[in-house]
């Protein structure tokens, strides 16, 4: 069960950018804060800004205004130095479009990042806990899109990042396939505590979270915990 | 009609601008190489044969003893002759106010005051000399620029023995001396060796010939042959001292331009045939990853009904614009150097003026080649584009597939960290596309190389004839062998310390069929100023019988060590003997025969006879002694060595810098248009492969490592071959600039293979550096919500 230790606090979050001559209010001051170990799901429709928090969250992008903190850790006046330097030893990533490399075995795309952590899993064993431990030596171009998102799973958890963050990790795959992935985090999040946050705009999927916040519009909308988290596989959509 | 389509082609031109910048210059710069070669040889060729036309440059050329006048009605009669010109020659030594060197002089007669039958006289300036005044003359401009020579100035000169002034009247330019060579010397020198015309009958009274010529010129109609003609003349000259007949075409100033011309004809075909073909490969890279970004759009364009065609003359028309940017910038600049080049061949070859010849057809074609090779460098990539189904292009390519190839099994003993992996990865997942790339720096390096190491090779060679042949200090020759006894009188002079005497005589070498008019040299044995040398510039003795050949006569006459030589005598008693051949040495300049003096002049039937002398000086005493040499009856040249290789250094100073310039800045055009767009198209191919990398944590730098990478291998495969490829082709060109005048040895500094390293990393760099800026700039967020 989480633990009450805050592992992200932000207050006043804003962030505007352009977007050829409109300026866009992505986020319009967001006060959060999500604990160790647990599982937010944070949901929201297209455009409610929710890919914004997550990237600044995970030290992709900065804030207009406002302040974060990563276990006391600024990240809002970081540098681009600081900031990869977080990356690296601290996050683990999770993309609608997978982002494998394409010239390397789904081994290899685990070890990419094994290679330049602290304290690393074998990629045999990450992609052991995703049920890929068949399918190692194959290129991205061999594997199906389910597959490909699992070797993606398997290199964020991988080094034992402190955070994964999933950026709509079903959003390109069918129901079925989208499940098996869900039920790999699911299981990530159980065997390594790492604190989980998954953002999506499909509201069924908020019933496995531990936490279910909701965004519109840039600005916190609701928020409320579940009593029980349910398995992934008794969802459906 | 502006259509949609256009717009979409002047747009992406404009986003594409660095990479169609590139291969414009890629294309510009061979465009430019073949017109400027193509304009001067055309040109020179103009130039030089309507200067022979309008001044009746001669077909053969004939110098002899002495003849009486009447045998030139003889020649006059030989079948196939149309005109005869004789004439007097002899040498001079001339002395200029404020010049102390030793300057020696070609004396030439014109009949009367007027011009002569064959070889007539240009006028720069001035007039030529009056039959009334014996002691006027006519300077060629290249002696006359030299001093800053005027008409109504003043030359003291030593003729025949006596002292005599001479007023200079004309300037004149003449087609025998459109080259202007010290005979016996390897380069021009303007300051110490002139040509001067004088009245036939003051001549021939300062030289003894009254009533008598000793040169002959003469043209041949179109009837008969050139060889025929020598032959009948040579027999009817035999008997007045008769050393044969030239062509013209072995006639010293025609030949080294015709050399220049032929090395013109190479650069305009094998230089832009190496651009055209790496921007062919460009053009294929380029538009291929294009058509490969859009093929969502193609899609699109095919079911609003665009034709397949319509389709491919949209991408060709990309190449096109592309081809033509290049052959605009290549014309100017071709137009531009043509002129450069031009103005100077001018310096080296008197000519009075250069006919600047361009022609229309030059360009119609230059365009259809181009365009060939654009379109030709275009089309696969257009025909995949314009055949592929709409429904399949509306599909994302799909991760591009890997293989774990034999390469990397080799190195699997290493083990790479997964960068390194995506490096052998990505190289070997397009190996035609990594060769070419590899073969395209090659052809860079090659082209500095070959540009340049004709300097290393001259200089060689330069260095073998002044450092390890010719070790003497002043070459002295005399007009008529001198029995040795006569240097034991020099050696008295307190400024020479030691000298040496030589004998060299006309002959014709003759074996079966094959037959070779040269100079059989009598040299001292042990020998310590000149010497014969070895391929590898070491001294070779002298048998003590028999003839030593230089290898490339040896062949020419098809005879080998042990074989026995025809040698006719073209002087004195015009002896003919049979001397065995006692072996061969490889020589860098000019061909020769050499024997023991000694030996020589037993076969000649004639006493202890030397017409050379070498000398060494004392150089606290050198001028006293240029003085008494100067003033000494009977020297026909004096030949300083010191100032033949200062000359001699100073015109290759000049040359050098704007030729390794020109060839550097070739090899960087090649060099920057490969290596440019094989990272602008890496980074477009990976930049999100590499983004993702970044997101996951990696350092700009470790990602640079992976695109840079990639650069540094192609270099480190690409600079070696081009070094071998360059050597290649330089042994090619060696063989084929192979003349009787020299053979260019095949030698590469370390310099020259550094400085061809350098330009191709000063080119990498750059590029390197353009796509750093990008990649430290990569849109990380924008990266990710994109699909592929």
């Amino acid at each position: 069960m989480p633990d009450n230790t805050v592992v992200f606090r932000t207050r006043g979050l804003t962030k505007t950018y352009r977007q050829g001559d409109v300026e866009v209010h992505a986020l319009r001051g967001v006060d959060l804060e999500l604990y160790d170990e647990e599982m937010v799901v944070l949901l929201g429709a297209s455009g409610s800004g929710k890919s914004t928090l997550l990237n600044i969250l995970g030290g992709l992008d900065v804030a207009s205004s406002g302040e974060v903190e990563y276990r006391g850790l600024t990240l809002s006046r970081a540098s681009d130095r600081e900031l990869t330097r977080y990356r690296r030893d601290f996050v683990g990533f999770v993309f609608q479009f997978y982002n494998l490399i394409p010239s390397l075995t789904a081994r290899e795309n685990v070890a990419a990042v094994t290679e330049i952590a602290q304290a690393p899993m074998a990629p045999e064993e990450a992609l052991a806990l995703v049920g890929l431990s068949e399918r190692m030596d194959h290129f991205p171009a061999q594997l199906s899109g389910g597959e490909q998102q699992r070797v993606a799973i398997a290199r964020a958890i991988a080094k034992r990042p402190q955070v994964l963050l999933c950026d709509e990790p079903t959003g390109a795959l069918d129901s079925a396939t989208g499940i098996l992935v869900l039920e790999a985090l699911e299981k990530a999040n159980r065997e390594t505590g790492t604190t989980t946050v998954i953002i999506t705009h499909n509201a069924a999927i908020a019933a496995m979270a531990d936490r279910v916040i909701t965004l519109s519009d840039g600005m916190i909308s609701g928020e409320y915990r579940n009593p029980e988290r349910q398995d992934p596989a008794s969802l459906s959509w | 009609m502006m259509t949609a389509l256009h717009t979409k082609l002047y747009r992406e031109l404009w986003q594409l601008r660095g990479q169609v910048l590139a291969i414009a210059l890629v294309i510009a710069g061979g465009v430019a190489v073949c017109l400027m070669s193509v304009v001067n040889y055309s040109s020179l060729t103009l130039t030089r044969a309507q200067y022979y036309a309008e001044n009746q440059f001669a077909d053969v050329f004939a110098t002899l003893k002495r003849a009486p006048r009447h045998v030139a009605q003889r020649i006059a009669e030989i079948p196939g002759v149309l005109r005869v010109s004789d004439r007097v020659v002899g040498a001079a030594k001339l002395q200029v106010e404020g010049f102390s060197d030793p300057i020696s002089a070609q004396l030439v007669s014109i009949p009367q005051g007027r011009q002569p039958l064959l070889n007539q006289l240009y006028l720069r300036q001035g007039r030529l000399p009056d039959a009334r005044h014996s002691s006027e003359v006519a300077v060629v401009g290249s002696f006359a620029e030299a001093h800053d020579l005027q008409p109504g100035d003043t030359i003291r000169a030593i003729i025949n023995g006596r002292w005599q002034a001479l007023r200079v009247v004309g300037i004149v330019e003449s087609p025998e001396f459109i080259f202007v060579m010290p005979p016996g010397s390897l380069l021009p020198d303007y300051q110490r060796y002139g040509v001067l015309w004088m009245d036939r009958d003051a001549l021939a009274a300062a030289m003894d010939m009254e009533g008598a010529f000793n040169s002959v010129l003469v043209q041949v109609d179109r009837e008969h042959t050139v060889a025929d003609v020598i032959d009948h003349l040579d027999r009817v000259l035999a008997r007045y001292g008769g050393t044969g007949g030239l062509a013209r075409e072995d006639q010293v100033s025609h030949r080294y331009l015709s050399d220049d011309l032929e090395q013109l004809r190479t650069m305009a075909t094998v230089f832009p045939l190496i651009f055209m073909s790496v921007a062919m490969f460009l053009l294929n890279v380029v538009i291929g990853r294009l058509i490969a970004t859009q093929r969502d759009v193609i899609a699109v364009l095919k079911a609003y009904g665009y034709g397949n065609w319509a389709i491919a003359r949209h991408y060709l028309q990309l190449a096109m614009v592309i081809a033509v940017l290049g052959l605009v910038l290549g014309s100017m600049g071709g137009l531009w150097l043509g002129r450069g080049l031009g103005e100077m061949y001018m310096e080296y070859y008197r000519f009075p003026r250069l006919l600047f010849q361009v022609h229309p057809g030059w360009f119609i074609l230059l365009t259809l080649i181009t365009l060939s090779f654009a379109f030709l460098g275009s089309w696969r990539a257009i025909h995949q584009a314009a055949s592929l189904p709409p429904a399949e292009a509306m599909r994302p390519e799909g991760p591009a597939r890997f293989r774990i190839t034999l390469i990397e099994r080799l190195l699997s003993g290493l083990r790479l960290s997964q960068p390194s992996r995506m490096i052998v990865r990505q190289l070997s997942r397009r190996p035609g596309r990594t060769g070419l790339s590899v073969v395209g720096v090659a052809l860079a390096t090659a082209i500095i190389l070959v540009g340049n190491f004709q300097f290393d090779s001259v200089s060689l060679m330069v260095h073998a004839q002044f450092a390890r042949v010719q070790q003497q200090d002043v070459a002295v020759t005399l007009t008529d062998p001198v029995n040795s006894a006569a240097m034991f009188g020099l050696v008295r002079d307190p400024g020479i310390r030691y000298a040496e005497g030589r004998r060299s005589v006309p002959v014709e070498l003759i074996h079966g069929h094959r037959r070779w008019r040269t100079v059989l040299s009598g040299m001292p044995e042990p020998a310590h100023l000149q010497f014969v040398i070895d391929e590898n510039l070491e001294p070779v003795s002298i048998p003590e019988a028999g003839v030593l050949l230089t290898d490339y006569l040896a062949e020419g006459l098809d005879i080998r060590a042990g074989d026995t030589l025809t040698v006719q005598v073209l002087e004195g008693e015009r002896r003919r003997v049979e001397v065995p051949v006692a072996g061969t040495t490889s020589e860098l300049l000019g061909v020769g025969a050499y024997m023991r003096l000694e030996a020589l002049n037993r076969v000649l039937g004639e006493g202890p006879l030397v017409n050379q002398i070498l000398l060494n000086i004392d150089p606290a005493e050198q001028d006293p002694v240029y003085e008494r040499l100067r003033l000494m009856p009977g020297v026909l040249a004096v030949n300083i060595r010191e100032t033949m290789l200062d000359s001699f250094y100073d015109t290759l100073a000049k040359t050098f810098l704007t030729f390794t310039f020109f060839n550097s800045l070739l090899g960087a055009v090649i060099a920057f248009g490969v290596i440019y767009n094989t990272v602008r198209i890496s980074l477009a191919e990976k930049g999100r492969e590499l983004a993702s990398m970044r997101v996951l944590g990696y350092t700009s730098r470790e990602v640079g490592h992976i695109l840079l990478g990639e650069l540094v291998v192609i270099l480190m495969l690409g600079i070696p071959v081009g070094w071998l490829l360059g050597q290649g082709m330089a042994a090619a060109l060696v063989l084929s600039l192979q003349t009787e005048l020299y053979r260019v040895p095949l030698t590469m500094t370390t310099q020259t293979l550094a400085l061809s390293a350098a330009v191709v990393l000063v080119s990498a760099i750059a590029s390197g550096a353009i796509a750093w800026r990008r990649l430290v700039r990569l849109d990380l967020v924008a990266v990710l919500k994109t699909r592929e």
